[in-house]
């Protein structure tokens, strides 16, 4: 009997664990490892602050997530032994894997910058990716009657690098929606040097600031924050006041992969850009947010490399090479309030660009607001419970398409990777 | 595709002034190209901009300001000291490496 083994069963594992447990035979056991009881649906964390989802609708219990013939080990990872093929847990026999995945996400880290954890945590500083955090917000939105309210984002990488802004574009149609949203000052402080840094993105929808009276401040990387006075400050010694606090914390890969030192700095893992195998773990692929790759930290990224990973997966157990499928490619939704979205879809070499994204429901608009993207975000909410974690085909191809998307006449940039 | 002459070299530039081939930068570029910044490089700027530019070389993307610090040993305090008013830029800039950006 041979093993393979996936760490992590949020979006990507789940997806790897539910399609390997069809595709391999019955020689193989499929063992996921995830401690949590049950399964969060992230995409939700955006609305909840709104109130337009209750936190019991982002979540499903575990067990109910995985196929039949799926084993759940509900163990908290310690180590890779990567030379014995091992994975070893705080309590309990070692876990030996003729193949492993790692899909152990990432981990919050407000701790890491001066104060964010100190006094006004969740009472005047929220963060909105995690329930808790999104839950609390929630609480202190409903009674906030004015004032500075700052989103700020730390430092990149974060989990899907357009979710600040939906939630700026979301905040000011709830405090419109409230009657108070001309006595509330709304304000997006990024240490990168604009609110949209691709060509296509910032000509198209540059608009949005201005519409949604969004105040941007730029190049801001917080260095401390202070709850108690009410105000970030930088490293090149700015302060921006602030009456609510939005942040989205630095984010880390798992405890494990820090302890072990098999990441970098922020412990994330280093994998091969196109066969997702780990740099430094034999045997082993990476898989979602716990990579450290130049695209985004998404769920559709991590849908897309799930596919390739199994794929490549078959390969390795026949004994062959894994193959450089993966393009970098994302797909997302970007909430702009008032029933509307747009979408984005782009890999490592192409920028976001506008023009139509095919599917069987009808056309999406590219980097354009229609009321037909909205729908989809809504409704992609089924889908995930329901087609992506079970591991059913969605109509959206691994690799990007160029079909639909209008390609710049003329262009000053070089095809380019995605940062974030 | 516009283009600036650093140190007798031609190299194609985005509407911002980053080298769109960082393959064209070679260490008389980046000197010539701190100069017009105003910036006086020393070594400790230099153990920077030569992290910017592996990194890059090996990982398709420009490092952030922590991941500098920690494979440097300069601290975030003296990057700013260093390249005051934006150092993530700064060093994309004089390191020939696109600038620091998100996904859109």
């Amino acid at each position: 009997m041979k093993t393979l083994a996936v760490l992590g069963a949020g979006t990507g594992g789940t997806i790897v664990a539910n399609r390997m447990r069809k595709r391999l035979g019955k020689d193989w056991r499929v063992v996921v490892v995830d401690p949590r009881d049950q399964h969060l649906y992230q995409p939700g964390l955006l609305f909840l602050p709104f109130g337009r989802y209750e936190p019991e609708e982002l979540l499903r219990a575990r067990k109910d997530t995985f196929r039949s013939g799926v084993e759940w080990l509900r163990s908290e990872v310690v180590g890779i032994d990567g030379e014995a093929r091992r994975v070893e847990f705080a309590e309990g026999e070692p876990l030996s894997y003729d193949l492993l995945v790692v899909a152990s996400g990432v981990r919050l880290r407000p701790d890491l910058t001066e104060g964010l954890t100190g006094p006004g945590w969740r009472e005047k500083v929220f963060d909105f990716y995690s329930l808790e955090g999104a839950s609390a917000l929630r609480a202190a939105l409903s009674t906030f009657e004015g004032g500075r309210l700052v989103l700020n984002v730390v430092e990149n990488p974060i989990k899907c690098p357009v979710a600040p802004l939906e939630f700026l574009f979301l905040a000011d149609e709830y405090f419109t929606r409230r009657g108070v949203r001309d006595r509330v000052e709304l304000v997006y402080a990024t240490p990168l040097d604009a609110a949209f840094t691709k060509p296509q993105a910032a000509k198209k929808l540059g608009y949005l600031l201005e519409e949604k009276k969004v105040h941007l401040v730029t190049e801001f990387m917080t260095s401390e924050v202070d709850g108690a006075a009410g105000h970030l400050r930088s490293y090149d010694e700015r302060e921006e006041p602030f009456d609510l606090l939005v942040t989205i914390p630095t984010h880390s890969g798992a405890a494990f992969v820090e302890r072990s030192q098999l990441g970098d700095e922020l412990a994330f893992l280093p994998t091969d850009p196109h066969t997702l195998r780990s740099k430094n773990i034999p045997g082993a692929f990476v898989v979602g947010d716990a990579t450290d790759l130049p695209t985004s930290k998404a769920g559709s990224v991590a849908h897309f490399e799930a596919e390739v990973v199994c794929d490549n997966l078959l390969l390795a157990a026949k004994g062959e090479e894994p193959e450089p499928l993966f393009d970098g490619h994302a797909n997302c939704f970007v909430e702009t309030g008032w029933g509307k979205a747009l979408l984005l879809d782009f890999n490592y070499e192409t920028e976001p660009l506008p023009g139509r994204f095919p599917t069987p429901w009808g056309p999406f608009t590219l980097l354009e607001e229609s009321r037909r993207n909205h729908w989809g975000k809504l409704a992609f909410h089924w889908l995930y419970w329901n087609a992506l974690l079970p591991g059913r085909p969605l109509p959206v191809e691994a690799r990007m398409s160029l079909t639909g998307k209008e390609l710049p006449q003329e262009t000053t940039e070089q095809p380019e990777r995605a940062e974030a | 595709m516009p283009t600036k002459t650093y140190a007798g070299v031609e190299v194609p530039v985005d509407d911002e002034g980053y080298l769109t081939d960082s393959s064209r930068w070679n260490r008389e570029v980046g000197q010539a190209i701190a100069e017009e910044l105003g910036l006086e490089l020393t070594d400790e700027h230099w153990k920077l901009i030569d992290f910017a530019r592996s990194d890059y070389a090996e990982r398709g993307q420009t490092p952030g300001l922590r991941r500098m610090a920690a494979n440097t040993g300069v601290g975030m305090k003296d990057i700013y000291r260093l390249f005051p008013k934006g150092p993530g830029k700064l060093i994309a800039k004089v390191a020939g490496v696109p600038k620091p950006k998100s996904c859109i």
